[in-house]
């Protein structure tokens, strides 16, 4: 047995290995180090989570649209960040007019329900015509080809809406009722934070619950499964891969909306960074998996917001923030090196993507 | 026949009518987002039609040829209709704009939507005028283009490319005027050919004349010129070959003088970009490695000869020469070194996992915390220039020619890599990584040699680029580099040496000479390269290898008729 294990391990799994063990080793070191030193107290420690919360349901909203994406036509949907910046900034217009109106203080609930229907409306629209347009003539191409027209139709969405609406940031109208904190217990927790959490939450569940439950759904993942048989047991591929980037577009639509209101401004080039977080999110849960993506997301953003301090303040590093990024991806590349499908993925990547 | 003929009619009006209202959408989008407006700036032929409006123009003529061809093929009745039908609810779809534009403010979410965008569209005559006007350019425009459809190939041929020199040398006129004042005698051509804005009457008309005679020439001639060099002894074919190849050669070492300083900087920024795609092209053309990280290597690159030249930084006071080689080092071993981890990594989690590095070198370098090492955002300046003897090269003029050796360099090694045994090594783990490890290739090795060639290209180039900037900001090696360097090697054609440099002037080369525009140049470049892929998703220059395997169906027919060509007759 042992034996077998000597002649399986090569030099490069032990390099693999001890670059992974010691990035851990620094991880915990810093970790302790940070929560002896007593800097922050177990508030900061939960407005951190939140924060983490919060902006991770973001990302695995946007993540399940690349990850659905991939499952069915394995392609990296590059334009979905733009999916993603459409819906909210066309909805701007909307929130502002109900804001100058003063119909968004009246009736809050209903212009915040309005403003998401506008916006994941025109990121379905954006969503189904770059299925159309870009992919769909490009089905049995190699690999790369439509990788090249995805980042072609993302520069060109990018600098239409610029076009359309303007190269400035606009400031999203402040919605009262979610301004102040909630208590929670001993804690405060901001409102708008908590409204994310659970909008995205929900939102989540009933998307997952529409592709597990449903007939369309089951269609849909028969398809991404092996799409001949799919068509041979008479589902049309077509529709189905259109019903894929519809879910894909209205949760990038919501995850919008929900950016807005947490970080209250949009902007053309907004989609990028979170774009390419969301796709190293559904590469992290396993690419191609539904829930890997949703977990990616989630564990994505609370590295991001725990991390910085947790790891990097006890190493005695300055201004730990800036690193926030380099974190995300260095945890990525951890999780990779030991699981190199993903936290979920298994199938996927042998059967060569 | 009857059959078909009653089962397509009915399909082809709304065929018509549809290609009519997503002209017309592309018109509008044109207008709102700006681009018609900002076009009109500059005229192609002085005084007589702007940019903006040859746009709209050939867009409208465009819609009428495709309505043409979609639906009543050769017959000269259906195809006037149809293409005026589409030119029609084009002009339409324009007129309803301006009617828009005219009852409410449509400025508030449209920024663009701007009087004088109305004023271009509508001549500044009332609304009713403008809707006549309107509907009447679309109507002809679209029949021109229908009509257009129904000439003879030829005809065509030279239509679109004469008009198509026109419309660039219009576009292009203040490159052209200062290039051509640098020669001297030829200044003449200046005053013939160019107004204050725009060409003149006689420039484009002369212009257009010249192109047509020489398209029509070579469509003529071209193949019995072809045939007649097949034709030669072989020794004979070799010396003209040889001649071509010296008289590139002289050509590309005149070039910076003749062109003058704007374009030779293009160029040096063009040469940069073929360095690093024939790096990428070894790891992602080569082997199939697809790295989205492939900046991080240029970043070392520079950054490693800015610590160890900079007086900034004051640690090492080497020259760019005696740097050089550390450089090169430190980028092959980090190719090694960041390639370990994602040895086993495939397809999209390799591409993630490789983006994730590129990001990671970036944002170490731009933290306060390596900032004493690495200068962190306001960089590292004081980079000394790279001189051979008292030969500094300073200028862009200078710099092309180290970036000139720099390509051939690297071009050689790589060319004579592709037939190498590491080069097959590298084509079979692209094919298929399973069956190339059965054959006794070794992945580890050939995984990571892959990755340290093309690392240690890319920290060269970044070497060149950080003497020839004589800084370097973390800002300027972020994810956008290495997609952009990615489009060129995939849209010059994936695994083929002139494909890059093909891929690199196209993708680069030309949106730099278009700097003026920069609003709408990323745009543009999206949309082209979408429309490249659809078309030609082989590439420009493909391998032809490549070529063969994506363009199966078409080759063999082509050959069975080639084939079968000679037995008939």
């Amino acid at each position: 047995m042992l034996q077998r294990w000597r002649e399986r391990i090569t030099p490069t799994d032990i390099i693999m290995w001890s670059i992974g063990g010691a990035i851990l080793a620094l991880m915990i070191w810093g970790a302790t180090a940070t929560l002896t030193m007593g800097r922050y107290s177990s508030h900061h420690w939960f407005d951190f989570v939140i924060f983490g919360l919060a902006q991770g349901s973001i990302y695995a909203l946007i993540a399940m649209g690349y990850t659905m994406v991939y499952g069915i036509l394995r392609m990296i949907n590059f334009a979905h960040s733009e999916v993603f910046m459409g819906g909210p900034y066309t909805a701007y217009f909307v929130a502002a007019a109900f804001y100058s109106s003063g119909f968004l203080d009246r009736q809050p609930i209903i212009s915040l329900l309005v403003i998401f229907i506008v916006s994941m409306a025109t990121s379905t629209l954006i969503a189904v015509l770059l299925e159309r347009i870009a992919y769909r003539p490009l089905r049995n191409a190699p690999r790369l080809v439509p990788l090249i027209t995805a980042i072609g139709a993302s520069f060109f969405l990018q600098y239409t809406f610029r076009g359309l609406y303007g190269s400035g940031f606009q400031a999203y109208p402040v919605v009262k009722i979610l301004e102040g904190e909630w208590l929670l217990g001993a804690f405060r927790i901001l409102r708008f934070q908590a409204v994310v959490i659970v909008a995205a939450a929900l939102l989540m569940a009933a998307l997952y619950s529409f592709v597990q439950r449903t007939r369309v759904g089951k269609a849909m993942r028969a398809v991404s499964e092996d799409k001949d048989i799919a068509w041979l047991m008479g589902i049309d591929i077509d529709r189905m891969i259109v019903t894929t980037f519809v879910i894909g577009g209205m949760a990038a639509g919501a995850a919008g909306v929900l950016y807005a209101v947490m970080f209250k401004q949009v902007h053309f080039f907004m989609g990028f960074i979170p774009g390419i977080k969301a796709f190293t999110a559904a590469v992290l849960g396993g690419i191609g998996n539904i829930p890997g993506a949703m977990l990616g997301g989630i564990f994505l953003g609370l590295f991001e917001s725990v991390g910085p301090s947790l790891f990097l303040d006890g190493l005695g590093i300055v201004a730990p923030y800036q690193l926030k990024d380099a974190i995300a991806f260095i945890m990525l590349v951890l999780v990779l090196i030991f699981r190199p499908t993903g936290l979920l993925g298994e199938r996927l990547a042998v059967k060569k993507a | 026949m009857e059959k078909r003929k009653i089962k397509q009619n009915p399909r082809v009006w709304p065929q018509g009518i549809k290609i009519g209202l997503i002209g017309g959408i592309v018109e509008v989008l044109l207008a709102l987002i700006g681009m018609v407006e900002a076009f009109s700036q500059r005229d192609i032929i002085g005084q007589v039609i702007s940019m903006g409006h040859t746009l709209l123009l050939l867009v409208a003529v465009f819609v009428g040829y495709l309505a043409a061809k979609r639906t009543a093929r050769s017959e000269p009745f259906g195809v006037v209709v149809h293409s005026s039908l589409s030119g029609l609810i084009l002009g339409g779809l324009l007129a309803l704009l301006v009617i828009g534009g005219s009852l409410v403010n449509l400025r508030k979410v449209f920024i663009n939507a701007s009087p004088a965008l109305f004023k271009l569209l509508t001549f500044d005559w009332t609304i009713g005028a403008s809707m006549v006007l309107l509907l009447g350019a679309g109507t002809l425009s679209g029949l021109l283009g229908g009509l257009f459809y129904l000439r003879p190939g030829l005809t065509r041929r030279v239509w679109i490319t004469s008009l198509g020199w026109v419309v660039m040398v219009g576009v292009l006129q203040d490159l052209l005027r200062p290039t051509f004042a640098l020669w001297g005698p030829l200044a003449i051509i200046n005053e013939w050919l160019f107004s204050a804005n725009g060409l003149t009457l006689q420039g484009a008309g002369s212009l257009f004349i010249l192109v047509a005679l020489v398209t029509t020439f070579w469509a003529k001639r071209g193949r019995a010129i072809q045939t007649g060099f097949r034709g030669l002894s072989a020794a004979r074919q070799r010396g003209l070959r040889i001649t071509g190849y010296i008289l590139l050669l002289s050509l590309l070492l005149i070039l910076p003088q003749v062109l003058g300083l704007f374009l030779s900087e293009v160029l040096t920024i063009v040469g940069l970009y073929i360095l690093l795609g024939l790096g990428l092209n070894i790891v992602v053309g080569y082997a199939g490695l697809l790295d989205l990280g492939y900046v991080a290597f240029f970043a070392i690159g520079a950054y490693t000869l800015a610590v160890l030249t900079s007086p900034e930084l004051g640690f090492f006071h080497l020259s760019f020469w005696g740097a050089l080689p550390f450089v090169i080092v430190m980028g092959v071993l980090s190719g090694v070194l960041l390639g370990i981890p994602v040895l086993k990594m495939r397809g999209d989690y390799l591409a993630i996992a490789t983006l994730g590095f590129g990001e990671i070198i970036r944002i170490l370098v731009l933290s306060d915390f390596l900032r004493p090492w690495l200068g962190g955002a306001q960089g590292v300046g004081k980079i000394p220039k790279a001189s051979i003897g008292s030969v500094e090269f300073a200028t862009p003029q200078e710099i092309y020619y180290l970036i000139l050796a720099g390509c051939f360099l690297v071009g050689f090694i790589s060319w004579r890599l592709r037939d190498s045994r590491l080069g097959r090594a590298w084509m079979a783990v692209r094919e298929d990584e399973d069956v190339a490890q059965a054959m006794g290739v070794n992945l580890v090795a050939t995984k990571l040699l892959a990755f340290a060639t093309g690392a240690g290209f890319s920290a060269l180039s970044g070497a060149i680029f950080a003497s020839k900037l004589g800084s370097v900001y973390p800002h300027s090696f972020n994810v956008m580099i290495s997609i952009n360097i990615l489009c060129v090697i995939i849209v010059g054609g994936m695994g083929s040496i002139p494909g890059v440099v093909v891929g690199a002037m196209a993708l680069v080369g030309l949106p730099e000479l278009l700097r003026e525009f920069a609003e709408y140049r990323l745009l543009v470049y999206g949309a082209v390269l979408v429309g490249m892929m659809l078309l030609r998703p082989e590439g420009l220059w493909p391998e032809a290898v490549r070529r063969r395997e994506l363009r199966q169906g078409e080759s063999i027919e082509k050959e069975s008729e080639s084939s079968s060509g000679p037995q008939t007759e």
